[in-house]
């Protein structure tokens, strides 16, 4: 059908007018809402302390919702537990007979690095966590995959810090608020980790694809020598991630690399722990604004 | 003799009709606290890998203003929408943009096709949610576009399906809306 051409609502002035000044002021809203996105989207920061305030206002209702999700999970589990428990409990303990001895293996490998540390003279340094925190939730209905956890600028929070669970690497802290803090999940599409292959020194760089898997691209190209299978950590290259921390294991074969998958799946994480940057003196020198080029 | 009244004779879905009136307070907030909370979502304990929940605080919108129509003023998407940019983790501003167009769109399309039905209303429902969730990921931010929108089928599917599920809850919200709170003196 047609839209009818006269459009008032009656003859009362007020109605008019009324109805006019809804439509304009809708319009200006959209024009207004265009001109704050292209400010965000080239100041990704602009809004972040908005941001921040109101994640800390709603982050303890979050919180008691966490407390549920880690108990709920469990239950599941356990149920899940009794079905199949037959062929499960076979397959395990043949695992677990090649798990004692990679084990062996391990302290074997453990025992070396000792004495080749000690015979350089190095620090093994392994630095205390800022804080540990529960992930609140996450952004689970935008293409941006960004986390929310429950501690912020007053626990010693800073934008930048590497976030881990047990299994492995999170993502890190994109923004914080008083009391909670953003953290850009490594599925996010703008998360790049330098990794290296566990085994040996095949460095890439995994590269978040924003529907649940990670992009490894080699950072030497040439034949590519990945496998599925293999195991990716942190290469501390950048001085963000400390070195050693499992990031993806390879689960498709790409040309320049791999398609990975996550290693901490952060739908299964509820604590986290928050390290501090490794080598903060790297990261300001990189971050800085270049100086003026030597003559 | 007279019988006795049926007790119910006075009432209706809404309440006693003797003495109550609708409770203005939740009359006029409702729909938008309702919608703030649907934009709340993302504080709920769910980290999937990839979107796979449907944008609730877009989806309360477009049911309030397709099960009721005239409730929620045209502008109403830039004050709900600057509060879902808030907890979204979309670029400040692009759901001002998105929901102040698709309550315009609504606005245009429904002067086009006066008429109100289900179908057409899920019809509608599920263009504007595949143009905001496609939009949205374009406009997510730097990277690559295409791959964001390669990891929307799912989402899209599952929102465009919970669509009408979306308009009962406003619907049931709405009967309780207008239910008779207020004691009149």
């Amino acid at each position: 059908m047609a839209p009818p051409a006269n459009r008032r609502p009656g003859f009362s002035r007020r109605a008019q007018y009324s109805l006019f000044t809804g439509y304009v002021v809708a319009a200006l809203g959209a024009v207004l809402g265009a001109g704050l996105l292209i400010l965000s989207l080239i100041k990704p920061d602009a809004f972040a302390g908005l941001r921040g305030a109101a994640s800390d206002v709603a982050a303890p209702v979050g919180e008691t919702g966490a407390v549920g999700r880690t108990e709920s999970q469990g239950i599941f589990e356990y149920l899940a537990g009794y079905i199949r428990a037959g062929s499960k409990n076979a397959q395990l303990r043949e695992e677990m007979e090649l798990a004692r001895i990679r084990l062996a293996e391990a302290q074997a490998i453990e025992q070396e690095n000792k004495r080749l540390k000690a015979l350089l003279a190095l620090d093994d340094g392994g630095t205390p966590p800022v804080a540990r925190a529960r992930l609140i939730g996450s952004t689970s209905s935008s293409t941006r995959r960004i986390a929310y956890i429950s501690v912020g600028a007053n626990d010693g929070i800073r934008v930048g810090m590497p976030v881990r669970s047990p299994r492995g690497l999170i993502g890190r802290v994109l923004e914080t608020g008083a009391e909670s803090a953003r953290v850009l999940l490594l599925t996010d599409g703008e998360s790049i980790v330098p990794v290296r292959r566990a085994k040996d020194n095949v460095v890439a760089f995994a590269e978040g694809r924003s529907d649940g898997t990670l992009r490894l691209r080699l950072v030497n190209l040439g034949i590519n020598p990945l496998q599925r299978g293999d195991v990716f950590v942190t290469s501390g290259a950048g001085g963000l991630f400390q070195p050693g921390v499992t990031v993806a294991v390879v689960s498709e074969i790409t040309k320049d690399g791999a398609i990975g998958r996550l290693l901490s799946d952060p739908a299964a994480t509820d604590f986290v722990v928050v390290d501090p940057i490794w080598q903060p003196e790297a990261v300001a020198v990189a971050n800085a604004p270049p100086k003026d080029p030597v003559p | 003799m007279i019988d006795e009244y049926n007790p119910r004779a006075r009432r209706d879905p809404f309440g006693s009709k003797i003495n109550r009136d609708h409770s203005p307070v939740i009359a006029s907030s409702l729909p938008w606290v309702t919608i703030m909370l649907g934009s709340l979502c993302p504080m709920l304990p769910i980290i999937p890998p990839a979107p796979l929940f449907p944008p609730a605080g877009f989806m309360m919108l477009l049911g309030w203003r397709l099960v009721r129509p005239g409730l929620l003023p045209p502008w109403a998407g830039c004050l709900l929408g600057a509060f879902d940019d808030l907890f979204s983790g979309q670029p400040f501003g692009c759901a001002i943009l998105l929901w102040s167009l698709s309550l315009l769109a609504i606005e245009a399309l429904e002067t086009r096709f006066p008429w109100r039905g289900f179908m057409q209303d899920w019809l509608v429902a599920a263009l504007l949610i595949a143009a905001y969730l496609v939009s949205g990921a374009i406009l997510a931010g730097n990277g690559s576009a295409a791959e964001r929108i390669v990891a929307l089928p799912p989402q899209l599917l599952l929102s465009v399906l919970l669509f009408p599920i979306f308009g009962r809850m406003v619907s049931t919200l709405d009967r309780f809306r207008l239910r008779r709170f207020r004691t009149v003196r």
